[in-house]
């Protein structure tokens, strides 16, 4: 008996260790480790270090300077700020979208994902051009009532800006959570007596919570990491820009900002420590196969209809405004002073597409790239979640989930840190000498996304599939090209396009990355045009293209695979 | 309260002509039906025929397009669903992931406000009484499929309902533990005396455990009657062949008397069944005949017993299934039958291949009225 014991053991161990598997596993911990962990632990290391020796010196330095508090202070405030407003927006049209049957509905659910298609620094130059001091709403107040509202000054210009940009996350993921709420739980509820607002109140809210929570979370992990918004409003007093200025002025060897990086990636683990508890909970409530199908979506008539459609339409309104600003500003030569343009062109168009075409070509290139690691990664690593036996798989998923809570300025500290200076192998430059840096920190960055879409895609393939092709005579190599690829390549895909929508409009890592002006993208050229006022016009024109390219990739992942809108930015 | 911890206010519940269209599908047609003070009532139909759909329109989820529904001398056909008192239970038991079992059970006496001393002590009760006596702090998640239905059952008891509602509540359960929980069932439902009805498309459950069935086709009430009735006098080809297995011949009646009638069946002959129905088919009528399984007989190719129906044919198949062994025959004449007898001691079943001669008796033939159309 012992024998067969011992000889289990070591058949168990063998399965544990086996070879192909641990060599993929290493070799994926290998990149892992190299472009994400050893980064962020060299941001540590150097802001816990002083004189060769670990110490809190450099945290207790930045405490003292009342700038950094302010910082800090104003950072958490508007994270918190842009999710309490957020809310405010999101869940009154998350539940008009989902519980309410009126006309207009439809378009609720598509115009509400739009504010997320245009990175919130163009948003932001375009809220300058309508709210602006001097903006449309302003030239209009001052002359009927000779008054001016600051809507755009200071933190609050920053806030508003971001709510508007970022209140789908609340929307799509709250919308999402009602969407796949049982219907039987709520009826079970009115069965036993409750209904109206105590119904919400015991049973929706609670069950609803964790795709809220999951919503709010991104907002305010966003809000901290979003580098763009504050430079283009030229508010500076947050820990994203100040981290920036630190590194690019003060130099690479500054120690504060890569406190202040600490300080960032604090933030967010607290924020994601907060959500854990909420976020474990949301499978439980979702409908089950075999109950009807009762849509709990009912008609509105009368004066709900009427609230239901002022809410929804001016809400939707002011979050499309920077769509429309940043529409006109681009056929404008002149404006500014004035309501609207005072004179037309297209001229801005030929600039970015004839002059300066290398931006919108390297988005094209560095997304695609990024997007193809991506989703070679993200297949490896889902496989050997799912499928594979080896140790050390938990190892990889924890390192692969780590980029959710690394802001895009300190992912791009940490690489400043670890490549510059030293030719990279097989490179003959240093790594953040050559484009490529920005295309590693890019597939990094969105690989979270890639390896969830690809292991939800794995884990919908039953294990039997493959067994039946093995069965059949199919060797490993054959079965996984027959069967687990194209059963996954819908997964592949959505993942990728998730990967090319996001980083073809990333910006934080991006400004503090571009090597040189002319290996900068999109997102970079419009950061750069956007400095003086003659390039305002082509900075909006390029605005509009990253306008469209996140709406036709948006566009396509609904179209492929009708998973409803928002796939990409759901948590 | 009395010794009972739930003195069930059973109520009549009568459903007047009601029907209910989703699109250009009649979920429900013009169903009437009377269930009396404690009784059990099953509705059983193959799926989509209609039954979740009736049982939603008695608890309020959906408001029939014609027809109404009362409670005793109640209408409560346009009463939303927290006014009824009708106590449903779901399929899924949509048991509250965030509360835990006492909550669970607790949710609908705080709905009707009652102090805080009497809800615990009744909680108590109720999941004594489904056998859950000190599972109170677990949330759902935490519970088998079979402890979940228990808490489902003793959420909706505990608050006294009117009727009781169960929408096919074993069907997620596995096969032991669906008997156990069944008995248990109508044992507590005896203890009650409750107003039950019960959903299902399972014909053993609705035939064990039911006092009276509607077996629905349709979204239509075909026949309506206890399980012995619904079993032995199918009123339509549809019930006896959905209620247990039938072998259905339809013939022509040839001679028709009281107590005898005789039917020309294509490919076997005339065979003879002895009706106890006043309304005899005339000579010259299409008639279906049908006949159980388990009524049937098996004998060597020579041997015909008097005075019963016999047919000539082969074996094809047989399957032991220990207490019985279930045959399939082909009749001379084409037709396939099956037949299921008592496991002979020291016998050996027929073989596949072997010539043998089918036999049953004129009162086991059921004599199926025509279509109604
Ligand atoms: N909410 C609904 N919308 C559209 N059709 C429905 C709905 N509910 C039920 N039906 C249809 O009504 C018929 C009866 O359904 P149901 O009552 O659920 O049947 P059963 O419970 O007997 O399986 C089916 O054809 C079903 O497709
Ligand atoms: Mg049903």
């Amino acid at each position: 008996m012992a024998g067969a014991g011992l000889l289990g053991r070591v058949r168990a161990i063998r399965v544990l260790l086996d070879p192909v598997q641990m060599a993929l596993l290493l070799v994926l911990l290998t990149i892992l480790v190299v472009f994400i962990l050893y980064p962020l632990l060299q941001v540590l290391a150097v802001a816990f270090t002083a004189d060769g020796r670990v110490s809190l010196i450099h945290l207790r330095n930045f405490f003292a300077r009342p700038l950094f508090r302010e910082a800090l202070a104003a950072s958490l405030l508007s994270g918190v700020l842009a999710v309490v407003f957020g809310s405010l927006v999101g869940l009154p049209l998350a539940y008009f979208s989902v519980r309410f049957q009126f006309r207009g509905r439809l378009l609720l659910q598509t115009l509400g994902i739009l504010p997320l298609v245009i990175p919130p620094f163009v948003g932001a130059v375009a809220f300058q051009q309508v709210l602006g001091r001097s903006g449309m709403v302003n030239l209009l107040l001052q002359e009927h009532f000779g008054v001016t509202i600051p809507f755009m000054e200071g933190l609050a210009g920053v806030v508003l800006v971001q709510t508007l940009h970022y209140f789908p996350f609340i929307m799509l993921n709250t919308a999402a959570a009602l969407a796949n709420l049982d219907p039987s739980l709520e009826e079970m509820a009115q069965n036993m007596g409750c209904h109206g607002f105590r119904l919400f109140r015991r049973v929706t809210l609670p069950l609803v919570l964790p795709g809220y929570v999951a919503g709010a979370l991104l907002v305010f992990i966003r809000v901290v990491d979003d580098l763009g918004t504050p430079l283009m409003l030229n508010y500076t007093k947050l820990l994203a820009p100040q981290a920036y200025l630190r590194i690019t002025t003060v130099g690479l060897n500054d120690v504060d900002g890569y406190v202040i990086c600490v300080i960032m990636v604090v933030l967010s683990l607290l924020a994601l420590w907060g959500a854990r508890r909420y976020l474990s909970l949301g499978e439980y409530a979702t409908v089950q196969r075999g109950t009807t199908g009762a849509s709990l979506a009912r008609p509105v008539r009368g004066w709900r209809l009427l609230l239901v459609w002022v809410v929804s339409g001016s809400l939707l309104a002011l979050a499309l405004l920077p769509h429309l600003g940043i529409a006109v500003l681009s056929f404008a030569r002149i404006w500014s002073f004035s309501v609207l343009p005072v004179q037309w062109t297209a001229g801005n168009y030929g600039e970015i597409l004839f002059r300066t075409p290398h931006f919108v070509k390297n988005t094209l290139l560095y997304s695609l790239l990024a997007a193809g690691i991506d989703v070679l990664l993200g297949a490896a690593i889902a496989f050997l979640l799912v499928r594979g036996k080896v140790v050390g798989r938990s190892v990889l998923d924890a390192i692969a989930t780590m980029p959710l809570a690394i802001p895009g300025v300190v992912l791009a500290v940490g690489y400043l840190r670890v490549f510059h200076g030293w030719d990279f192998p097989g490179l003959g430059q240093p790594l953040t000498a050559s484009w490529l840096i920005l295309v590693v920190a890019y597939s990094m960055r969105r690989l979270p996304y890639t390896v969830r879409a690809c292991d939800a895609a794995m884990r919908q393939i039953h294990a039997s599939l493959e067994e039946a092709a093995m069965n059949l005579g199919s060797n490993r190599r054959r079965t996984f090209f027959k069967v687990t690829f194209p059963l996954m390549l819908g997964g592949l895909v959505a993942g990728g396009l998730i990967a090319f929508i996001t980083s073809s409009v990333e910006l934080s890592s991006t400004i503090m990355l571009v090597p040189r002006m002319e290996m900068g993208p999109l997102a970079y050229g419009i950061y750069i045009y956007m400095q003086s006022a003659v390039g305002r016009g082509p900075g909006a024109a390029l605005g509009v293209v990253a306008i469209l390219l996140v709406l036709a990739g948006t566009v396509a992942l609904n179209r492929i695979f009708s998973r409803g809108t928002g796939t990409a930015f759901k948590l | 309260m009395g010794s009972q911890p739930f003195a069930a206010k059973a109520a009549e519940v009568r459903i007047e002509g009601v029907s209910k269209r989703f699109g250009e599908t009649w979920a429900v047609r013009e169903v009437t039906l009377r269930i009396g003070r404690g009784e059990f009532f099953t509705f059983l139909g193959p799926s989509g025929c209609g039954k979740t759909t009736l049982l939603r329109i008695v608890a309020g989820f959906a408001v029939p397009d014609a027809g109404e529904v009362c409670f005793d001398e109640e209408r409560v056909t346009d009463l939303p669903p927290w006014r009824r008192n009708a106590g449903m239970v779901f399929q899924s038991y949509a048991l509250w992931p965030h509360l835990s079992v006492q909550e669970n059970v607790a949710f609908g006496l705080r709905e009707r406000r009652l102090p805080a001393a009497e809800i615990r002590e009744r909680v108590v009760a109720a999941l004594a009484l489904v056998g859950l006596a000190g599972m109170e702090r677990r949330r759902p998640s935490q519970l088998s499929g079979g402890q979940q239905q228990r808490v489902a059952l003793a959420r909706t008891l505990v608050v006294e309902p009117r009727v009781l509602l169960l929408d096919e509540p074993l069907s997620n359960l596995d096969a032991k533990l669906r008997e156990q929980m069944g008995h248990e069932l109508t044992r507590i439902q005896r203890e009650l005396g409750i107003t039950t009805i019960y959903v299902t498309h399972d014909q053993e459950e609705a035939l064990g455990l039911s006092g009276r069935i509607a077996v629905m086709d349709g979204g239509r009430i075909v026949q309506e009657g206890t399980p012995q009735e619904v079993y032995h006098r199918p009123a339509r080809r549809f019930v006896a062949e959905f209620v247990g297995v039938s072998n259905v011949f339809p013939g022509t009646v040839r001679e028709a008397s009281p107590g005898r009638l005789v039917a020309e069946v294509p490919g076997i002959g005339l065979l003879e069944a002895s009706p106890d129905h006043a309304a005899l088919p005339q000579p010259g009528a299409p008639v279906l005949l049908s006949v159980r399984p388990e009524a049937m007989t098996l004998w060597g190719p020579e041997e015909k017993p008097a005075g019963k129906n016999a047919a000539r044919g082969m074996v094809r198949a047989s399957t032991f299934q220990g207490a019985s062994v279930e045959y399939e025959v082909l009749l001379e004449g084409g037709r396939p039958v099956r037949v299921s007898t008592a496991t002979p001691k020291g016998q050996r079943p027929f073989p596949p291949g072997a010539t043998v001669t089918v036999c049953f008796d004129p009162a086991d033939v059921i004599l199926i009225p025509p279509e109604a159309r």
